[in-house]
């Protein structure tokens, strides 16, 4: 019935402009094509806004501190002294700490999970660490003042200090909340990326490569530790970036526990600042155009740390592959 | 790499890395036709579901063995008991016994038996280093620790493929054809001297000129390793073997002298198989 309608819509004879551009698009290749564009296109233009409303903002702020906003550490509304120091300082500093603790746990339990567990256990984990990832990020923050703030204040801080104290990254009053903490939170919301992609990147490690070096007499380990983690190394580096742009701008629970104090520190103890969360905090209370401008221009330091931070593991993954490259 | 020293070796790796040339007059017997594996009444389990039957073999030493057989016929899962490569699938059970050189293959530590029978896959299989680091692989796993750049070079030459690739040593082995990948795989495998080498259908991913090459090159190491190929290919076995087994739905029909079983074979089947009747 469909065979014989489309036949008789083709025998047709050549018809009107219309007639001919519905009839081309009922073969669906120029709406596909046209809805997909569209999509790209929106993309690129909610990037290119988003970029260029930053940058309109925040043109006050820009033409008064110039280039000094980047390395200024007052920050002071009273009497408009503006400076992105501490911020960008704290944003990096809890990734880093997020990262430090994140990756070896991630990467752990990926491999246990991909190689070791069985796989009906493996199922039943990697869900629970799927929904873990969807959990908001406020309910991650009272998770840090009820229970890493004062676990810190009791035990974990003290300890630390007993054992590294003598590193200025140890030293110094303890007060719970801070860059520590602020990290140790992160590296629990993190996990879950880097637990979820590694294992689907392990598990997809073709089945030869495992047997390849059996074959040859390696043991379990050494085939998974020098063979298939590192076949699967560009796509546990992407989960690892993945992590790493959710830290720099995870903004709630973050706020919850660093303490809100702009200053630079060598203590990881000593309360802390990140740029999503001054903004988050401040946004509302901006009173001024200088001082709201200022903080727009930090939403576009943000951007432009993360646009940053993407490209050189974009060049780090390109220079890993050199050399030992596996076929894309 | 300690952890391999730290196990019990074979009696065989106390003086590893022979040299193929003199090995010989070591390991072969002045006998008409001494055996290196011999497969009694060999079972094998994937789960509930038995795919080899009651199979019994002897694969002579520095010879080729070629088994063939339709698809799923078990050939590939018979080669893969010699190395015991299916214990790494779950729920597998074998039964019966494999000799090597008279050792039972189950009681040895499975690391030293795979260093003694090595094996070449379906499709080229290189890891994701350089052509250097893979031949290197298997000797730094073993814990070699010496002239790895003599070792690579010797293992490359056996495998044909120095010639081509001794200026890009460095390069990944992905930038090689399949052809050179897979020679580099046999290069790999007989890095660390394996007495015997299993073949898993080598070729079945190659054109007729590398697969010519590979044959030429399984005829050159016979004089130091004993083989068993898995081929789909008649013609390869005609070709490339001195015996050849055929197997059908797990259990082995016919095995002799590979010109006899190609030309008066004995059973119906093995004839039926051949002549291009099913299969």
């Amino acid at each position: 019935m469909s065979a014989a309608t489309t036949t008789m819509t083709r025998e047709v004879p050549p018809k009107s402009g219309l007639r001919a551009f519905v009839d081309k698009l009922k073969g669906g290749d120029e709406i596909a094509h046209l809805i997909t564009l569209t999509a790209a296109a929106g993309i690129i233009l909610i990037t290119s806004l988003l970029v260029l409303e930053l940058w309109r903002t925040s043109q006050l702020s820009r033409a008064k501190f110039g280039w000094m906003f980047f390395w200024t550490k007052v920050w002071d509304a009273n009497f408009d002294n503006f400076g992105a120091a501490p911020f960008i300082y704290g944003t990096l500093v809890t990734s880093a700490v997020a990262l430090a603790i994140a990756v070896p746990l991630g990467l752990a339990s990926a491999i246990f999970l991909s190689e070791l567990a069985p796989r009906r256990l493996s199922d039943i984990v990697s869900f629970l660490i799927d929904l873990l990832a969807a959990v908001p990020s406020v309910i991650y923050g009272l998770l840090g003042i009820f229970i890493v703030v004062p676990l810190m204040r009791t035990t974990l801080g003290p300890a630390l200090k007993k054992v590294l104290g003598f590193t200025p990254l140890f030293a110094g009053p303890n007060y719970g909340v801070g860059f520590l903490t602020a990290g140790i939170v992160l590296a629990i919301m993190v996990v879950p990326f880097i637990i979820s992609v590694s294992r689907e990147v392990l598990l997809s490690v073709p089945r030869e490569q495992r047997e390849a070096a059996l074959a040859m007499g390696a043991t379990r380990w050494e085939a998974t530790w020098q063979v298939v983690v590192p076949w699967a190394r560009t796509g546990i580096m992407g989960s690892v970036f993945l992590a790493l742009a959710r830290a720099l701008g995870e903004t709630m629970a973050v706020t919850m526990v660093i303490g809100n104090n702009p200053q630079i520190s060598a203590s990881l103890f000593a309360p802390g600042y990140t740029i999503a969360s001054v903004i988050a905090n401040e946004f509302t209370e901006a009173t001024g155009d200088l001082y709201l401008s200022a903080l727009i221009e930090l939403g576009l330091v943000l951007f432009l740390m993360t646009f940053i931070l993407n490209g050189l593991a974009r060049i780090l993954i390109v220079a890993t592959e050199r050399g030992g490259g596996r076929p894309a | 790499m300690d952890s391999v020293s730290g196990v019990p070796q074979p009696a065989l790796s106390v003086k590893p890395f022979r040299d193929p040339v003199h090995m010989e007059k070591t390991t072969t017997q002045p006998t008409e036709q001494s055996i290196r594996l011999e497969i009694a009444d060999l079972n094998f389990f994937y789960g509930p579901k038995q795919a080899v039957f009651g199979l019994n073999l002897k694969i002579p030493t520095h010879k080729v063995t070629a088994l063939i057989g339709p698809s799923g016929c078990g050939k590939s899962t018979f080669l893969r008991t010699l190395n015991r490569m299916n214990e790494t699938i779950r729920n597998t059970r074998v039964e019966g016994k494999v000799l090597l050189d008279g050792q039972e293959i189950h009681q040895m530590d499975v690391v030293g038996l795979r260093r003694r029978v090595g094996m070449v896959f379906q499709r080229p299989n290189p890891f994701p280093k350089s052509i250097y680091e893979n031949v290197a692989y298997g000797l730094r796993v073993n814990g070699f620790k010496g002239r790895l750049d003599e070792l690579v070079e010797k293992s490359l030459r056996r495998a044909a493929l120095w010639e081509e690739v001794k200026d890009v040593l460095k390069r990944s082995a992905f930038a090689l054809s399949g052809g050179q990948q897979q020679r580099l795989c046999i290069a790999r495998a007989l890095a660390v001297d394996p007495e015997v080498l299993l073949l898993d259908e080598p070729c079945s991913a190659l054109d007729p000129v590398t697969t010519a090459k590979i044959e030429e090159l399984m005829f050159q190491l016979k004089d130091s390793c004993t083989m068993a190929i898995v081929t789909h290919n008649m013609q390869q076995a005609a070709r490339a073997s001195d015996f050849t087994a055929f197997m059908l739905d797990g259990k082995l029909i016919e095995h002799s002298v590979t010109s006899k079983l190609f030309t008066t074979p004995t059973d119906p089947r093995t004839e039926a198989y051949i002549t291009g009747r099913f299969g």
